[in-house]
């Protein structure tokens, strides 16, 4: 087989696209190489500007699904229609030798879905792949991070979904551009088996897992023994508020820098911050330039999680915690006394 | 209402893990039920508590690789089914999901199969949207709150995990589901339900008995390996007071130019 037909699944929310998507379109650039095609697909409703955008992140043509019955998101139809694209491609003679997708909800969903209907199968958040006899074997970690799998697919289209910030991003080259090819959609809402009720925004700030930079605090942000939280308030809730003013350093230190908030387990668990903040095993695994732990003790399993951060950063008191091994960076110390200088200094180094 | 829960066992998290001649190892360390399956089991007895009805666990493996029923059991379902055969190993996503839905179809009248969101091991989070596409039911996947459940009625309302926040989606039996962390703190097995699960029988299925040859599989490892160790030179921050301590860093990160 030789790679040459790439499909590229632009994944987006309402319009708005996961950037991950763009690493997508240069690792589908450069496996396309000279004389292959990199085609992007875009599914939604009125989401037609993505096209010209995917044009100048690289896509040589881009297949646009745009219709009501695909505007709130569920598997079936997106993977429905990511199906008939790859089947219509294959019925011209045009069959596609790769599928990439960022991994992303919609992105594994959709992988998954579509790797059934065309008996085919996934490698999922891949970190690093090479051709071989003109076939993909891709790089992913396993048992968190602890070990490195060499996969391939046997069976074409070979579907892959790739790490967010794994692979580089392409540049967006405002010169480029082309007219959508219009995939019709021949689905009404009325057919599709679940239906969305609403939804409810998370709390902005940056994305963790497209974030450059991330600060997070653990259970050290609760302790400060000079806090005086208000008197009418059980232990929990007093363990919470004092939470809450180290995170608001973590905060303050993020939004000089641009980055994410993160948190440990400990700190999910203890209801200082929800969930969707959790760096690890069980929470988010990801890999900025710049990883800021304050108040973390660096237990292997939210170790898992960041230990690919380009340069690591501790601030704890115990100078015999665990994160300081692989820190680039410790400072032995009480966070609710070194984050505010460094804040401070951080800002006026940056400008 | 009949719920089959999906689990399958793993090494702890906290294992060191080998690769000796290819294979995988991780010393003595105990084998335990995959940590995000549990919140699956915790929400399946949940809405049996409420709704009334069954918790069947369903996992696929080696004949011994039972500690995910034995937890589940000792957690509170009622019943297990093992499914086992020496022409499954190896098996990728895909076989495994026709694998899943068949014993899911054998099981029969289920109303909603819940998976975890994904293998600690493996880490692929695949097979609950491939098994929902294999049975052709509807996925309501990372699933962290339900809303609404009307067994009679067969209908349910849930809150899923999107990037950008949550969606709310409403279904209808029989549905597939995986249901994320943040649904609520799996509980501990009693001491009596530990006992009660040690002495529990289960049947095990071969591919014989859900009337089925091995699926084929297309993915196949070609290699695992040890990632190379990070030379990582640490630096504790020199100073006398945090303020000195924090200039000083602030120098540091700004010549590692990762800002
Ligand atoms: C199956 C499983 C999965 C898990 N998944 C995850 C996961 O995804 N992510 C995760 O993070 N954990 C995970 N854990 C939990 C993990 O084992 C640890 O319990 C958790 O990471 C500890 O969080 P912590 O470092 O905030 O708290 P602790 O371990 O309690 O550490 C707090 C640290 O803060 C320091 N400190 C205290 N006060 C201050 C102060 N004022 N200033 C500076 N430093 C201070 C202390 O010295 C200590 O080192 C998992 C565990 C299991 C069993
Ligand atoms: N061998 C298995 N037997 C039963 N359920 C499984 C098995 N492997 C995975 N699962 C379920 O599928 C979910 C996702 O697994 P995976 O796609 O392997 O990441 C897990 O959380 C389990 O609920």
């Amino acid at each position: 087989m030789m790679t040459k037909n790439i499909l590229v699944f632009i994944d987006n929310f309402k319009g708005e696209v996961q950037l991950s998507s763009w690493e997508a379109l240069g690792v589908g650039r450069s496996l396309a190489g000279g004389g292959g095609k990199v085609s992007a697909l875009i599914l939604g409703h009125e989401v037609e500007d993505l096209a010209e955008a995917a044009f100048q992140y690289g896509a040589d043509e881009v297949f646009l699904a745009d219709a009501p019955a695909l505007g709130d998101y569920r598997p079936e139809p997106w993977a429905d229609v990511t199906v008939q694209v790859a089947r219509d491609a294959a019925a011209a003679g045009n069959a596609v030798d790769v599928m990439l997708f960022p991994t992303t909800t919609r992105g594994r969903e959709i992988a998954g879905m579509a790797a059934v209907d065309l008996e085919t199968g996934v490698l999922v958040d891949v970190v690093d792949l090479r051709v071989e006899d003109g076939s993909v074997v891709a790089t992913r970690p396993i048992y968190a991070g602890k070990l490195l799998s060499e996969v391939k697919c046997e069976a074409s289209p070979q579907i892959i979904t790739l790490r967010g910030r794994a692979f580089a991003a392409p540049e967006a080259d405002p010169s480029l551009g082309g007219e959508p090819t219009l995939v019709s959609v021949e689905l009404s809402p009325g057919e599709i088996a679940t239906s969305v009720a609403g939804y409810e925004a998370k709390g902005g700030g940056v994305s963790l897992k497209d974030a450059a930079v991330i600060v997070s605090g653990g259970r050290g942000t609760s302790n400060n023994p000079l806090l005086s939280p208000p008197g009418d308030l059980d232990d929990d809730e007093q363990e919470i508020w004092k939470a809450q003013q180290g995170f608001e350093l973590v905060e303050e230190l993020a939004d000089v820098l641009g980055a994410a908030v993160g948190a440990s387990r400990a700190a999910v668990d203890a209801n200082y911050i929800p969930y969707e903040y959790q760096v690890g095993q069980t929470g988010k695994v990801v890999s900025p330039d710049l990883y800021i732990a304050c108040g973390i003790s660096g237990a292997i399993q939210h170790l898992a999680g960041m230990r690919t951060s380009k340069v690591i950063v501790a601030i704890n008191k115990d100078a015999d915690a665990p994160i300081f091994k692989l820190a680039r960076f410790g400072v032995v110390g009480d966070l609710f006394e070194v984050l505010p200088p460094l804040t401070e200094g951080l800002r006026e180094a940056l400008g | 209402m009949k719920i089959v829960v999906c689990a399958k066992q793993v090494p702890d998290t906290e294992a060191t893990m080998t690769v000796e001649d290819g294979k995988i190892g991780w010393g003595e360390a105990q084998l335990i039920i995959n940590p995000w399956d549990e919140y699956a089991v915790e929400a399946a007895l949940n809405l049996t508590a409420d709704h009334g009805g069954d918790v069947v666990v369903l996992s696929m493996g080696a004949e011994d690789e039972t500690e995910a029923i034995k937890h589940a059991l000792a957690m509170g379902a009622g019943d297990a089914v093992l499914v086992s055969d020496p022409a499954l190993a190896g098996a990728d996503n895909v076989a495994t999901a026709k694998i899943l839905a068949a014993a899911i179809q054998k099981i029969g009248e289920v109303d909603l199969v819940l998976f975890g969101q994904q293998s600690v091991d493996t880490v692929t989070g695949l097979l609950p949207v491939q098994v929902a596409r294999v049975l052709g039911w509807p996925a309501l996947l990372l699933v962290s709150q339900f809303d609404e459940v009307d067994p009679e009625a067969g209908t349910l309302q849930v809150k899923r995990t999107l990037e950008e926040g949550k969606q709310i989606v409403e279904g209808k039996f029989p549905a597939v589901l995986s249901v994320t962390k943040d649904y609520a703190e799996p509980r501990y097995p009693s001491f009596m339900g530990i006992r009660k699960a040690s002495r529990a029988k289960y049947p095990a299925w071969g591919l014989a008995d859900l009337e089925m040859e091995a699926p084929a599989s297309v993915v196949s490892w070609t290699g695992v390996s040890v990632p190379p160790q990070r030379e990582i030179v640490s630096e504790i921050i020199a100073g006398e007071t945090p303020e000195e301590k924090a200039k000083n860093l602030v120098a540091k990160i700004m010549e590692e130019k990762v800002l």
